[in-house]
């Protein structure tokens, strides 16, 4: 096989695990765009949020020791022990569970029967308020994220590649990993939402606000156990990224790149949600790699979108979305 | 007692759709004027200039034009910052392109400019709406600040990748580049407030600007009743990134002084312009105002009070502000949907009965 064909391969294959993490991201939103209409714009702070949580209680850090030092002087950080990886993610997803709690208690309560470009509004400003509380909480300095899952070149890919075709493809083994921890949580969330009883309520509740309520589900529970599920995606994408570069502020823009992914896929369609991230991670990867030399680098930053908006010229509700019917 | 309208008739049409009909208000506005035009100069300090005063005025031309689009139009944009930075490069463009034509005509072509490209990235907007429409924006956000820093004819081959405002005069007086004195640049910024802003209310109560309400409230029973879509949403489209682009211009030539795509323009201009919006009050020229007051003095006095005042560390204070601004957004979501602007206006109401309520 010629060589530029098999760069392409490669680019198109990272292009894909790429593809897995925006998707990751994109589930959350679509999960609580499915049960309350709410476009959550702050799915990429919680992961952000989570992330920082984890790695706070995984080293010990005592919470809000910055404020506490400034405040009284004092000279705290950190408690001195480490938690074991896996009680910290116990832990991280209590306090999502709180936090999506609240956000319901303290905000959705109050805005129940506002319109959607409210509650969008409402999402920004609650992204501003946990982004400086994470930062409050626990520094906001890059921070390392590690819950052992291995990572670097995947030599089995390479040998299997080298041999095949006498060229070894670089894959990084997190991304595999990540997908793989992709599929099993499409699979289990489709599983909840089919067989479990919440899970039936769940999409009662999505299907029609009304029609659940009458029925005798609480809807504001409901809206508890969405933002938790959204809370722990979060933290799965947290996670992903969190262990692939860093725990840092940009982590939160990956929200910004769920955008596109949501637009291709649809808002209400979790397939929807994969797909169109996989469309995006190859698309971006393949226009870099064949267009880097005539138009310049760094096109990842725009591409994205671009491709939202031509697709959303033709085909307004994504692939997977329900048509859009609008009445007077 | 000082807030009265008995005793005011009007006897013509004119007096009638006056902006200001009663005359209190009308002396007030005056009065602000006045005071902005005559007074604040002769006391104006270097400090209250730079960080406050014309910070408040670019903003307050951004705010507007935002408003115009958000607020009256019901078109959510995220590329704020971009237009803004079409609004920087364009005048750059223009002012080293011709030295000899006057900066102040750059600024209303770059308008222009800005609002062409607007114009473009609105046309989507025929088709998408919401939330689609704002991730439509975010493509000219990422895009154009994409384009202005990787095209060197944008910034004139510098080395630095940045544009830099040479100076340029106005009756003689330097009103760019580093030479230009506080004052100048506050009277500039504040003559193209006053004239935009007596636009922006003109243009939305007449029939423009119902016909942009008209979409806002229900784009398809607006065209039932004979509003064409097209010229409605690209006009609010066109006259709101004319101002943004003015903001721009005036922030890179005027105040700047110099900057960089990426760092002056990026995403987080976009969203702060929005809660301008927002905490001002969706679809009020006042709104405009009061939401940039509030977020540009905001920060700087909680800045004071937790730096200089408690001795925190300059980092935690950025993060208590951040804090801040997140909950303002939520508590005027919850509370106050209509934002400052509904808060004078029962203000108002509250006074009309001054001191007898019944």
């Amino acid at each position: 096989m010629p060589d530029q064909l098999l760069f392409a391969l490669e680019v198109t294959l990272n292009g894909l695990t790429a593809g897995i993490m925006y998707a990751l991201v994109a589930l959350g939103f679509v999960l609580i765009f499915k049960a309350s209409g709410i476009f959550n714009f702050a799915q990429g702070v919680m992961a952000l949020f989570a992330a920082l949580t984890l790695v706070g209680f995984q080293s010990g850090q005592i919470p809000f020791s910055h404020l506490i030092n400034a405040m009284f002087g004092t000279r705290l950080h950190h408690f001195g022990w480490n938690m074991p990886t896996f009680m910290a993610i116990i832990a991280t997803m209590a306090v999502m569970v709180l936090l999506a709690f609240l956000i319901e208690r303290l905000v959705l309560k109050h805005l129940i029967n506002q319109e959607p470009i409210i509650l969008f509004m409402a999402t920004i400003g609650l992204a501003y308020f946990l982004e400086g509380l994470g930062d409050i909480m626990w520094g906001a300095e890059v921070k390392r994220l590690d819950v052992g899952i291995p990572q670097g070149m995947s030599p089995m890919i390479d040998d299997l590649t080298f041999n095949w075709f006498g060229y070894g493809f670089y894959l990084d083994r997190l991304d595999l990993w990540a997908a793989g921890i992709a599929a099993v949580l499409v699979v289990s969330l489709t599983l909840f939402s089919q067989y479990t009883r919440q899970g039936r309520a769940l999409r009662a509740v999505a299907d029609d606000h009304q029609a659940a309520l009458s029925v005798g589900i609480s809807l504001r529970a409901i809206w508890v156990l969405t933002w938790s599920i959204a809370g722990f995606v979060a933290l799965v994408a947290g996670i992903m990224w969190g262990a692939k570069s860093g725990v840092q502020f940009s982590l939160s823009l990956i929200a910004l790149k769920a955008l596109p992914v949501l637009i291709l896929g649809g808002f209400t369609s979790i397939p929807g949600a994969i797909v169109g991230g996989l469309i995006i991670g190859v698309g971006e990867k393949l226009f870099d790699f064949f267009f880097q030399s005539t138009i310049g680098g760094a096109t990842e930053n725009w591409f994205a979108y671009m491709l939202a908006l031509v697709f959303l010229l033709f085909r307004p509700q994504g692939l997977f979305g329900e048509k859009i019917i609008e009445r007077v | 007692m000082i807030y009265r309208e008995v005793g005011q008739y009007k006897t013509s049409y004119v007096a009638d759709s006056h902006t200001f009909p009663i005359i209190g208000e009308r002396r007030a506005y005056y009065l602000v004027l006045a005071v902005a035009f005559l007074v604040v100069p002769v006391f104006l300090t270097d400090y209250w200039a730079q960080s406050i005063l014309v910070p408040f005025l670019i903003y307050s031309i951004a705010a507007l034009g935002l408003n115009i689009l958000i607020g009256y139009c019901g078109q959510l944009s995220l590329g704020t910052g971009a237009f803004m930075a079409v609004g920087a490069y364009a005048v750059f463009k223009l002012m080293t392109a011709f030295p000899e034509i006057n900066l102040l005509i750059h600024i209303v072509l770059a308008g222009v400019v800005t609002a062409g490209v607007g114009v473009l990235f609105g046309l989507p907007s025929l088709r998408i709406k919401g939330f689609y429409l704002a991730v439509a924006t975010l493509a000219a956000q990422f895009f154009l600040i994409w384009l202005f820093t990787r095209t060197p004819w944008f910034f004139n081959y510098s080395s630095t990748g940045m544009i830099s405002a040479p100076t340029r005069t106005l009756f003689g007086m330097p009103i760019s580049g580093p030479s230009a004195s506080a004052t100048t640049v506050y009277l500039v910024c504040l003559s193209f407030v006053v004239v935009l802003a007596w636009l922006a209310r003109n243009l939305t109560r007449g029939s423009i600007g119902r016909q942009w309400m008209a979409i806002r409230d229900m784009d398809i029973a607006a065209e039932i009743i004979g509003v064409n879509p097209l010229k409605a949403k690209l006009t609010a489209f066109a006259v709101s990134s004319f101002f943004v682009g003015i903001a721009g211009a005036l922030m890179f030539a005027v105040y700047l002084g110099a900057a960089e795509a990426g760092e002056a323009f990026g995403i987080d201009k976009s969203f702060l312009v929005l809660f301008m919006v927002i905490i001002g009050g969706l679809g009020s020229i006042l709104g405009a105002f009061l939401g940039a007051a509030f977020l540009v003095v905001g920060p700087v006095l909680l800045k004071i009070l937790l730096v200089n005042q408690l001795g925190w560390p300059t980092d935690l204070a950025a993060h208590v502000e951040i804090i801040v601004i997140g909950m303002l957004i939520l508590v005027f979501l919850i509370a106050e949907p209509h934002g400052l602007t509904a808060l004078w206006r029962t203000l108002k109401e509250k006074l009309r009965l001054w001191p007898f309520p019944h």
